[in-house]
């Protein structure tokens, strides 16, 4: 009956996901580049570019993470156990991050301690996000509805390639926002560390790219059989055409078309994801409409996201607007 | 007790969220403090109320933080640790969790911005309004939170097929017959805590002899609101506990260790409840008094803990123990606000030290008293998970109980650093007090060059 339902919620949490990924992406990827200089006065001027932002971004995840319980709580009492300790990781991380960003400002003497926590947490946060995400494409053991896997299961070196490659890919739209949102030397340091972190990521996507379709016979009959083939080749070139064109910009010194091309390559990846699972929530075994909530509650949130989420945009608008343009020099902080 | 992963599950939920806990309680009432300066210095154009909000903004953003991380934690864990709770409930909880997320977490992470780092961005009025929507939002937060709690406390509004909760009627799960008294018991108690913490900071720059202005006037309005909210608490709590008695009976009987429901219940003031042999020990009591506060009828009846199996039963010493902790806690805070009012009418408010040491020392109250009070109403619902429909042993994970071992014990690790730092640094904002740049124009001198100057030569010194 509702057959659609699923599908729109699927698209609903993808897109959360999607944007999580992108607004904290920029905002793990700051951090992450965060060792890279010595200078107190740079890193400060690093943080006060996110600031304003960072707890916004991060309740995408939220809204992720919410929308799977909403939407499809099967799954999520599948997906939760059986990434039980890299989302464990992953959250206590956020706080060492989440923290750093207001203790560094009250902080004398422990400064560097909370550089660290800012640093150290916000890549383990990347990693365990990229494993979760490698873990996911791999596949979950499901018995009888729940997980009957082992609490290691997700430890592959495939999970692990995942990993780095997207702690690469944040910290490639960290350099490309420190490019659009910094000046000075802050800004010329991001784009040698872009140039450096795409070289990182094309690598990773390569090697993810490859190694999929040996590992998941499913994956490989998805993306080389006839007739997908013919609509899917295009979208490695796409890859290579965009990736191409961020080198160029950056060599120009270009300031918002580089962040631009990293959102796009971001895109490019998660639209091949989503080519090689769908229609499958917890891969290999169960379709969003296995794990799909009783029509009543997805229509009942479905209602109050199609009011909410356009005024929420709304607003994500008008944050980014007022605090547009470049971190003004000896800004006050609160 | 042994240590499977169900009650290493429930202790690792108990940590995470008596932590969590403690920065809402505050950062609602603070939110809510923080507009009303910004509101009051709009129309007055007094800066000291913007001194007294700038102040409190700091702070506030040290709490807000440690209550987000900790917060998304719990979120969660009803996957990792509770996954069977997820798939018998989540048709029902899912959604109010989900209406919290786009409600309210959005309209305060993003106006969070605007508020901490937008007063040089945007004009005044857009700068206290965006403060004030970050109230709203914490209030809404609570308001989709609070109604899922009712709802797993009073269930309403659904039916089970095949074991799982089906809605069927949003308005009777939202509305919950708990529902309005622990949201207004909640949220009254938000404020309370942070008026004590206000009127705490007050005192403490009183007695040690800084800050006067703004001190003086963070007393007179903590107090002011107090004296209000304080003896208000009482009667809201009363009607919560007979909300309570009506929906929830075992609960009560827990909160009085009222065992034997045959007979009129008294009211113990002490007691060590003995939960093998089903009696009170030591106990010191009014007789009949129980019975009269609750059922208004001296010879009143209500069920006894003997009504249902031991294995039915609430642990009736936490129920017991923490319902005391909470209502002694009450009796001080409105005593504490009454006296006050005194002072402040006889004019002697700001300068008698010992009511100020007392109240400088009381600033922690409201947040045992929230805890002791959150521990009466979850405790009280076991053995129930969400009452009648799951027990909370059959709400777990399939996971192993040495992993959930192992991850509290990296929360405990994690939290006491993060706690410990994060009280450390407030207790300095504290100290440092309401100074800074709102006395100073954009190029650095004084616009009041003695009391400036000496502010400045004091902060140096310290």
């Amino acid at each position: 009956m509702e057959w659609y339902l699923p599908v729109i919620w699927a698209g609903l949490i993808g897109t959360a996901v999607a944007l999580y990924v992108i607004l904290d992406g920029f905002d793990l990827g700051v951090a992450i580049l965060f060792p890279f200089t010595e200078n107190e006065g740079e890193r400060h001027q690093m943080t006060r570019s996110i600031a304003p932002f960072w707890d916004g971004n991060e309740t995408w995840l939220v809204l992720g993470g919410a929308g799977l319980f909403v939407a499809f709580p099967k799954a999520y009492s599948i997906i939760m156990p059986a990434f039980y300790l890299p989302v464990i990781v992953m959250l206590l991380a956020l706080v060492f991050r989440g923290v750093a960003f207001e203790f560094r400002i009250v902080a004398h003497t422990s400064v560097r301690w909370w550089n660290v926590a800012f640093f150290g947490g916000s890549l383990t946060a990347a990693l365990a996000q990229g494993v979760i995400l490698g873990g996911m494409i791999q596949g979950i053991k499901v018995e009888n509805g729940a997980f009957a896997g082992g609490a290691f299961d997700w430890a592959t070196p495939f999970s692990l390639l995942c990993g780095l490659g997207l702690a690469s890919g944040y910290a490639l739209l960290g350099a490309t926002w420190l490019i659009l949102k910094t000046e000075g030397q802050v800004a010329i340091r991001a784009r040698r560390q872009a140039l450096i972190a795409l070289m990182l990521v094309l690598g990773f996507m390569g090697a993810v790219s490859l190694y999929t379709p040996f590992l998941l016979d499913r994956i490989a009959t998805r993306w080389f059989t006839t007739p997908n083939i013919y609509f899917l080749w295009p979208v490695p070139l796409v890859t290579g055409f965009v990736a191409l064109m961020l080198w160029r910009w950056l060599d120009q010194g270009r300031e918002l078309l580089p962040f631009l091309a990293t959102i796009a390559l971001f895109l490019l990846g998660y639209l091949g994801l989503v080519i090689s699972s769908y229609p499958y929530l917890v891969p290999p075994t169960l379709t969003v409409w296995d794990v799909a909530a009783h029509p009543s509650s997805q229509i009942f949130m479905l209602l109050g996201t199609l009011v909410l989420l356009p005024i929420v945009l709304g607003y994500l608008v008008l944050v980014f607007w007022v605090f547009r343009g470049k971190v003004r020099e000896g800004e006050a902080y609160h | 007790m042994e240590l499977d992963a169900v009650v290493l599950a429930r202790i690792q939920f108990a940590f995470t969220i008596t932590f969590h806990i403690i920065f809402p309680s505050f950062t609602i009432g603070l939110s809510a403090y923080i507009a009303t300066l910004g509101v009051m210095w709009l129309r007055t154009g007094e800066e000291k109320f913007r001194r007294i909000a700038q102040f409190w903004t700091k702070i506030f953003a040290v709490s807000f933080a440690m209550g987000v991380v900790s917060g998304i934690v719990l979120s969660y864990q009803f996957g990792t640790n509770w996954s069977r709770f997820s798939v018998v409930v989540g048709n029902v909880m899912g959604p109010l969790l989900g209406y919290e997320v786009l409600m309210a977490f959005f309209l305060e992470a993003t106006f969070l911005g605007i508020m901490l780092f937008g007063a040089d961005r945007v004009p005044p009025w857009l700068h206290v309004l965006s403060s004030a929507v970050v109230a709203v939002g914490t209030t809404l937060s609570a308001f989709w939170i609070l109604a899922a709690n009712s709802w797993m406390q009073t269930p309403a509004g659904h039916e089970i097929r095949d074991g799982i909760a089906y809605p069927v009627d949003w308005l009777q799960i939202i509305f919950n017959p708990s529902f309005p008294y622990r949201f207004a018991h909640m949220l009254n108690a938000c404020y309370i805590t942070t008026a004590f913490c206000v009127i705490a900071v007050g005192a403490r720059y009183l007695i040690t002899n800084r800050h006067h202005e703004e001190a003086r006037t963070m007393m007179r309005m903590g107090i002011g609101l107090l004296v209000i909210l304080t003896p208000l608490q009482l009667f809201i709590g009363d009607a919560h506990g007979l909300n309570t008695l009506k929906h929830q009976p075992l609960k009560v009987a827990a909160m009085e260790a009222h065992w034997d429901g045959s007979k009129p219940a008294p009211l113990v003031l002490f007691a060590w409840p003995d939960e093998i042999n089903e009696r009170n020990r030591y106990e010191i009591s009014i007789p009949r008094l129980a019975s009269l506060i609750l059922t208004h009828d001296i010879n009143g009846l209500f069920p006894g803990l003997k009504s249902v199996a031991p294995q039915d039963r609430p642990p009736v010493k936490n129920v017991f123990f923490a319902f005391r902790i909470m209502v002694g806690l009450g009796l001080f805070m409105i005593a504490a606000a009454f006296f006050g009012l005194l002072l402040w009418w006889k004019r002697d408010l700001f300068d008698t030290r010992w009511y100020l040491w007392i109240v400088s020392k009381s600033w922690w109250m409201g947040f045992v008293a929230i805890i002791a009070g959150w521990v009466v109403t979850e405790s009280g619902r076991q053995p129930w998970i969400a009452t009648g429909i799951l027990r909370t042993r059959d709400a777990i994970s399939p996971v192993p109980a040495s992993t959930v071992l192992t991850t509290l014990i990296l929360f405990v690790v994690v939290y006491s650093i993060v706690f410990s730092a994060g009280i450390y640094f407030i207790n300095r904002l504290i100290e440092k007090g309401p100074t800074g740049r709102a006395i100073e124009p954009p190029d650095g001198v004084p616009n009041r060059p003695i009391t400036g100057a000496t502010e400045a030569a004091r902060d140096a010194t310290r």
